[in-house]
């Protein structure tokens, strides 16, 4: 199985941490939506990709695997920094994702609303997973 | 105010259900995946659409283009960061964010013209 489902991390993950992504995720788009309005939709649209939620998601990451290592008595500071350094390379494919996105959801809002939303969307996921797994067969190819 | 709060409850709740679908996906190049998710994307561009109409909603997502494209360079930044220094996640992340913004103002210079 390429993806797997693994609830391991719920386990390790604080309740605080969850709330810290909820309130900087709530905090951001607002951040957003006032430069937006300040400055304009052109200078607010770059907002939309602001990577906010990525310095915490990578920090928790980085956190949850020292933790992982500490309770076996080892030092995980580089297994931590290198879990984050994996999760990055996967969000640098994300992005690839998140730019046909943007094209799409340009492309096809004026005609509707609903559909520009779903198609967006869809294209996200197509693309995102579409380039994880041609790095992932090319990686497997070189192995 | 109401709208900032609303903002604020949509963004966060949006933001946390992809964060968590990461959460629960392996490997974790895949989960990744999910670390740039359109999340805030969704959250403001439904905003943008009722409040200000589609034109508006379609002007910046066209920018949203050069966002997503600095956001690239960024987390190959932070990939190459965490690898070759020792700086540690929080710090390497904190620090490329002002790459980020340098592409992304520079990148729309290049397309729109605009500084």
């Amino acid at each position: 199985m390429l993806v797997r489902v693994s609830l391991s991390s719920l386990k390790v993950a604080r309740w605080y941490e969850y709330l810290v992504r909820f309130v900087l995720g709530g905090a951001t788009t607002v951040f957003a939506g006032f430069i937006g309005s300040r400055f304009g939709p052109s200078t607010g649209g770059l907002f939309l990709a602001l990577p906010a939620i990525f310095c915490a998601s990578s920090t928790l990451i980085e956190t949850h695997e020292i933790r992982r290592k500490r309770e076996a008595e080892l030092d995980g500071r580089l297994r931590g920094k290198k879990a984050a350094a994996l999760e990055s390379a996967g969000a640098a494919l994300g992005s690839i994702g998140m730019l046909g996105f943007a094209i799409a959801f340009a492309a096809i809002i004026e005609r509707s609303t609903a559909g520009a939303f779903i198609a967006a969307s869809l294209v996200w996921l197509l693309v995102s997973v579409a380039a994880w797994y041609v790095r992932y067969k090319c990686r497997m190819t070189r192995i | 105010m109401t709208e900032y709060l609303v903002r604020f409850l949509i963004g966060g709740l949006v933001v946390s259900a992809f964060a968590m679908l990461g959460d629960l996906l392996r490997p974790k190049s895949f989960a990744g995946l999910f670390a740039a998710a359109p999340s805030v994307a969704l959250a403001t561009l439904g905003i943008a659409v009722i409040e200000h109409g589609a034109q508006y909603a379609a002007a910046e997502s066209r920018t949203m283009t050069c966002g997503a494209i600095a956001l690239a360079a960024y987390v190959v930044l932070v990939c190459h960061l965490l690898m070759r220094t020792r700086l540690r996640a929080l710090a390497a992340s904190l620090f490329a964010l002002v790459i980020w913004l340098l592409f992304a103002f520079g990148l729309r210079a290049l397309v729109t013209g605009e500084a």
